[in-house]
């Protein structure tokens, strides 16, 4: 296959169909995780990535199995766009043995730790200092391995937000910090929360570059992403990336949404819709048709309901579970 | 065997560590050039070199996580919480992440992480400085916490935290780093964590303690042998999970126990131990559980921690409380 769409990773076509193909994978897995809350299939909270799908999926294609993430409460798409298994995923959202933690993390703490995923987290800002202890293990070991750090635009006000990216910067370590801003912390607007513009210029205060994307262009994501990797790898340090971006619902099971009006919300969905614009993009590139586009939807909506069977099937832990695992012995 | 103190004995287990095991890396806020505020890592980045033992900014959430990080990549992470006080700002990445990481994934991933942090009343420092916070790192499962109170016990039971491949919280006490010595061999040697040690046997009493509480007690022991009273005192070496066998065999044997610790009364790992007692052994006690502690106010300023500090007559007076019932 060609390389129809200009980038700077190099990618071919294959690579974005491959990528859009992740994306569907977000999409639908999360509209069907919100079926089933709602239907009271799963329990506990859940927050979906829904119209955050480019970041997630264009950040993660770049990376190599031995490369690390951590990720955040909202991090369903960081962990399939690494190539966790969505079959896990769900049934660890069941709260099932055959879950990615055998059913003892739920949503908010799915790790893999063999597919280089440290673990998404509950704690907002939580990711920021072991992203920086994995990246300096990758520095001390000479390893050729960078870490992208997951984290939300809420985030950047946390003090560890502060305190690691001063450690990454002071010892050049191979780590991207990758804000993707979705506007709101919850119900705040994150404009009303920072004093700047642009969360990316608080990277000069801490002597790293950072950089302001459109994080629904999945071509930003990937030249930007790529250009940090590659700095990542050649030891000249970290780099932060905000991908501005959106998310399509609210910030967990019981929002209404009433800090945003639904023009907004409206507006973003018709014009600003990941999915819509990768597709529009590839078709016009020449590397997809509406209706290999269909298919493709098709086949992933089919492997979520997979997903859903797989984690169904799934037992829950025995009682005995709850006391494996505290210590070693 | 020379006599050491127990800030030397810790520098010792540290160095014997670092030699040992190339993954063993020391870090933390003034503890490579400068050596620590207590010099317990002096000398060894000049030995180890700057890859193995390093400052870092202050930023005790970052050391924390940094921590968890390198330990998840097959590091051995020993970081220096400079006093235990600022353990607050780094609650996060102990209680809600290291603690609970290898239960959350489900795991067999270990992360042998050692937080070595020095507290403890009786110098004269600040209150943040000299709080007694083991309590609050006790309640949560998933880390040890080890407590040393004399320079033998620190040096093999912080090898032992080192090697573990559990998080481990060491806290040693200030005033114990310098205010005595004592044979320490040269060699490395394990003491297990987990297990508590009788620090004095006796027949009349029992004395359940811990931290530079064991000295006070051995003090108030040895005076009370003189009016014909026998004291056991136990050593807790490890507050959290406690040793709970070793407190209810000493128990079963005195029926008369005097529980002592530094720290506030409420809550805290002196109600735990006697919540243990009356849960186990309640039929062989011929008197109350009692207790000697601090008050339940703020650490105080200066020379009022000389009222405030429990000491060997507060525990003489409790224990011929618990005789003479």
């Amino acid at each position: 296959m060609g390389q129809s769409i200009q980038n700077k990773a190099g990618l071919t076509d294959q690579d974005f169909l491959n990528i859009y193909q992740k994306m569907w994978d977000i999409r639908l897995f999360d509209e069907k995780v919100e079926t089933l809350f709602l239907a009271g299939k799963i329990h506990g909270t859940t927050h979906l990535s829904i119209g955050q799908e480019a970041t997630a999926a264009g950040s993660g294609y770049l990376l190599r199995p031995t490369d690390w993430i951590t990720s955040t409460h909202r991090g369903h798409g960081h962990s399939i766009a690494k190539n966790t298994e969505m079959n896990q995923m769900m049934a660890e959202l069941f709260g099932r043995e055959n879950g990615t933690n055998n059913g003892k993390g739920g949503s908010m703490h799915i790790a893999d730790l063999d597919k280089g995923n440290l673990g998404s987290n509950g704690i907002v800002g939580a990711g920021y200092p072991i992203a920086v202890g994995a990246a300096l293990s990758s520095q001390m070991q000479g390893k050729d391995q960078v870490t992208i750090c997951y984290a939300g635009d809420g985030s950047t006000n946390e003090g560890s937000f502060h305190e690691a990216l001063n450690l990454a910067s002071i010892w050049q370590l191979p780590v991207v910090f990758f804000i993707e801003n979705n506007q709101y912390g919850m119900s705040s607007s994150i404009k009303e929360m920072v004093n700047i513009p642009h969360l990316s210029e608080r990277g000069a205060a801490y002597g790293i570059e950072g950089v302001t994307i459109d994080g629904n262009d999945i071509v930003a994501v990937v030249d930007a992403t790529y250009q940090a990797i590659e700095k990542a790898k050649k030891g000249r340090g970290p780099t932060l990336i905000e991908a501005k971006t959106y998310r399509f619902k609210g910030h967990s099971k019981s929002d209404q949404r009433i800090y945003r009006t639904r023009e907004e919300e409206l507006h973003w969905e018709t014009n600003h819709d990941p999915l819509q614009l990768t597709e529009k993009l590839l078709i016009q590139a020449g590397i997809l048709t509406k209706e290999a586009s269909q298919q493709i939807e098709a086949n992933r909506k089919e492997a979520v309901e997979q997903a859903v069977i797989f984690a169904e099937a799934g037992t829950l832990p025995a009682a005995s579970a709850l006391y494996e695992n505290v210590y070693v012995d | 065997m020379a006599q050491k103190t127990m800030i030397q004995a810790i520098t010792e287990a540290l160095a014997t560590e670092l030699k040992n095991d190339e993954n063993v890396v020391v870090f933390g806020e003034d503890v490579g050039n400068n050596g620590g505020v207590f010099r317990a890592t002096e000398g060894l980045q000049a030995e180890f070199g700057e890859d193995r033992v390093f400052d870092t900014p202050l930023a005790e959430s970052g050391i924390g996580g940094l921590a968890i990080g390198l330990a998840l990549e097959g590091y051995r992470p020993v970081p220096e919480i400079q006093f235990f006080g600022f353990v607050f700002e780094v609650m996060d990445s102990i209680v809600g992440q290291a603690a609970r990481t290898r239960y959350r994934m489900s795991s067999t991933r270990n992360l042998p992480i050692t937080i070595r942090a020095p507290f403890g009343g009786g110098v004269h420092t600040p209150e943040l400085h000299s709080d007694n916070l083991e309590g609050l790192m006790a309640q949560s499962p998933g880390i040890k916490v080890v407590i040393p109170s004399n320079p033998y016990d620190a040096k093999g039971l912080l090898i032992s935290a080192i090697r573990d491949n559990d998080p481990v919280i060491f806290l040693e006490h200030m005033k114990l780093y310098r205010s005595f010595r004592e044979e320490v061999p040269e060699e490395a040697y394990t003491i297990p964590l987990g297990k508590a040690a009788v620090a004095k046997e006796g027949t009349d009493v029992s004395i359940i303690t811990y931290g530079a509480m064991v000295r006070e007690s051995l003090k108030a022991a040895e005076n009370l042998e003189k009016e014909g009273i026998s004291v056991e005192v136990i050593d807790l070496r490890t507050v959290a999970p406690l040793d709970i066998e070793t407190i209810i065999a000493s128990v079963e044997k005195t029926g008369r126990v005097v529980v002592v610790q530094e720290a506030q009364r409420q809550a805290g790992v002196g109600a735990a131990v006697m919540a243990e007692i009356s849960e186990r052994a309640v039929l062989s006690l011929e008197a109350p559980i009692m207790r000697v502690a601090a008050p339940d106010t703020v650490f105080p300023f200066g020379q009022a921690e000389n009222i405030w500090l429990p000491n060997a007559t507060d525990i003489e007076a409790k224990v011929k409380e618990a005789y003479n019932f």
